[in-house]
């Protein structure tokens, strides 16, 4: 006998949130209300993602839980450490060897396989709240597919800045319908989650919403046809493992403004350190 | 009460339900893919398969409705002593409903969710003799390229289909496997 409950959740609340995620992949970047639980953990912690985690695990599967990309974070290490004490899941920090990946802003560099679930910690999942704070308003827009505002507040980017200066939570249209946030990952992530052979689901706790991206799901980028949509990062190499393609972090040093750009993806940093690559690739 | 009522359901609820889950949840993400479920004996004429899926998904707050044949007390008691779902003679209350494809139709009858909340729709779970993968062609998310399904009213599933971001989402189960058919899939006649 253990202290929890397979996945800490009770039954019914599984079933509540199974039912969501159900409907969540029936109809594709729409998000499906649900009655979110009080976690063991203050919201804006991932509750949404570890509520749609528990509710996906199974005793086989190998969890792995990134927060920027990073393993051994606070909030990264918290919930992989909440998962093995109440599911008693394996897991790891490899990306081909997990099953289940809880993610916060990230989408791992290594690419996803059919056999992977790529789970979300979601903070607002409506894509035009701050453009609109009544959900009644943003569930009719929905309903209508009215989305020139969120064109409108694009446009004002490049009136702005020259260019679409929004760099992270870059919203996309699913399947020429649902716009919908991707959550805060840096636009870099965003055309991977086009096609993608796993399936993605994204929790917003506090906000109570649940959304899903099927495999092979179609994902557009907003963007104009002269200002077209293009992922970014800083443009440099991972001062570590010399990766030119990799999304990378900046790294204050020192008190005198001294930087390095490392990999935010610290297993695939890892990964190409184990086979040999280091800093003589970023020549 | 028979005896037969209080057996078949989960030995272990939550490692049965959570695999059970995950064979629901992989058959929705990737429509027409055939995934083996277990754990449930119901009573006939429910399969195990549906049988599993009905003690996964439903409880207090989802109605189900039994349709022909699968209206029978056997079925009734079995799911009312393992999920203590209410029982609806309404369609038009489902949040589920099983039965053989005939005995489900029409399909007008249930709900398809609103314009604003297109989730609060039925799922429907139909019993079929076999599951392969020929006949209707499908494409759409969760599909890479296309798949085939051997669908048993085509032409009532491209309606459905034409109804999204609204409509019925469907498992069809035969023996110990499913399969699915969400709304955003499109069917064509192979």
């Amino acid at each position: 006998m253990t202290d929890y409950n397979f996945a800490y959740l009770d039954e019914q609340t599984k079933r509540m949130i199974r039912r969501a995620i159900l409907k969540a992949l029936a109809i594709p970047g729409y998000q499906v209300p649900f009655a979110s639980r009080e976690m063991p953990m203050p919201y804006g912690w991932g509750t949404g993602g570890v509520q749609l985690s528990a509710a996906t695990l199974t005793p086989e599967d190998r969890l792995k839980v990134i927060d920027q990309g990073a393993d051994d974070t606070t909030n990264a290490v918290s919930i992989r450490k909440f998962f093995e004490k109440t599911a008693q899941v394996a897991t790891t920090t490899r990306t081909p060897e997990a099953s289940v990946i809880q993610t916060r802003h990230r989408v791992p560099e290594a690419p996803l396989s059919a056999d992977q679930i790529l789970i979300y910690q979601v903070p607002i999942p409506e894509p035009l709240r701050f453009l609109e704070p009544s959900e009644v308003e943003t569930r009719k827009m929905h309903e209508l597919s009215e989305y020139g505002l969120m064109h409108v507040k694009l446009y004002e980017d490049i009136a702005r800045h020259g260019h679409i200066a929004t760099s992270y939570a870059y919203p996309v249209q699913v399947e020429g319908r649902y716009v919908m946030d991707p959550s805060p990952i840096p636009k870099f992530d965003n055309p991977k989650l086009s096609n993608c052979a796993a399936i993605q689901l994204f929790g917003a706790g506090r906000e109570q919403r649940i959304y899903a991206l099927p495999p092979h799901t179609s994902v557009v980028s907003l963007d104009f046809e002269d200002h077209p949509f293009e992922p970014s990062k800083a443009d440099a190499a991972c001062a570590l493992c010399g990766d030119h393609d990799s999304y990378l972090d900046e790294v204050i040093t020192d008190d005198a403004g001294t930087r390095m750009f490392v990999c935010s993806d610290t297993d695939h940093c890892t990964a190409r350190r184990d086979a040999g690559h280091g800093t003589e690739d970023a020549a | 009460m028979s005896q037969t009522t209080l057996e078949g359901g989960f030995a272990n609820a939550p490692h049965d339900a959570a695999r059970a889950f995950r064979a629901c949840m992989t058959a929705m993400a990737r429509p027409g893919r055939i995934e083996a479920i277990g754990g449930a004996t119901p009573p006939a004429p429910l399969s195990p398969a549906a049988g599993a899926l009905l003690l996964t998904l439903c409880d207090a707050d989802t109605p189900v409705y039994l349709a022909g044949a699968h209206d029978r007390d056997a079925v009734r008691q079995w799911l009312a002593f393992h999920t203590g779902a209410p029982l609806t003679g309404n369609r038009a209350d489902a949040a589920f409903a099983a039965g053989t494809w005939a005995a489900l139709q029409p399909l007008a009858g249930y709900p398809v969710g609103t314009a604003r909340y297109p989730d609060r729709s039925a799922t429907l779970v139909v019993e079929v003799d076999t599951l392969t993968a020929s006949g209707a062609r499908l494409s759409g998310p969760g599909i890479d390229g296309h798949a085939a399904l051997n669908l048993p009213g085509p032409a009532a599933l491209r309606a459905n289909n034409a109804l999204f971001p609204q409509g019925l989402d469907f498992y069809f189960t035969a023996g110990d496997r499913l399969a699915a058919l969400p709304r955003s899939t499109r069917v064509e006649d192979a």
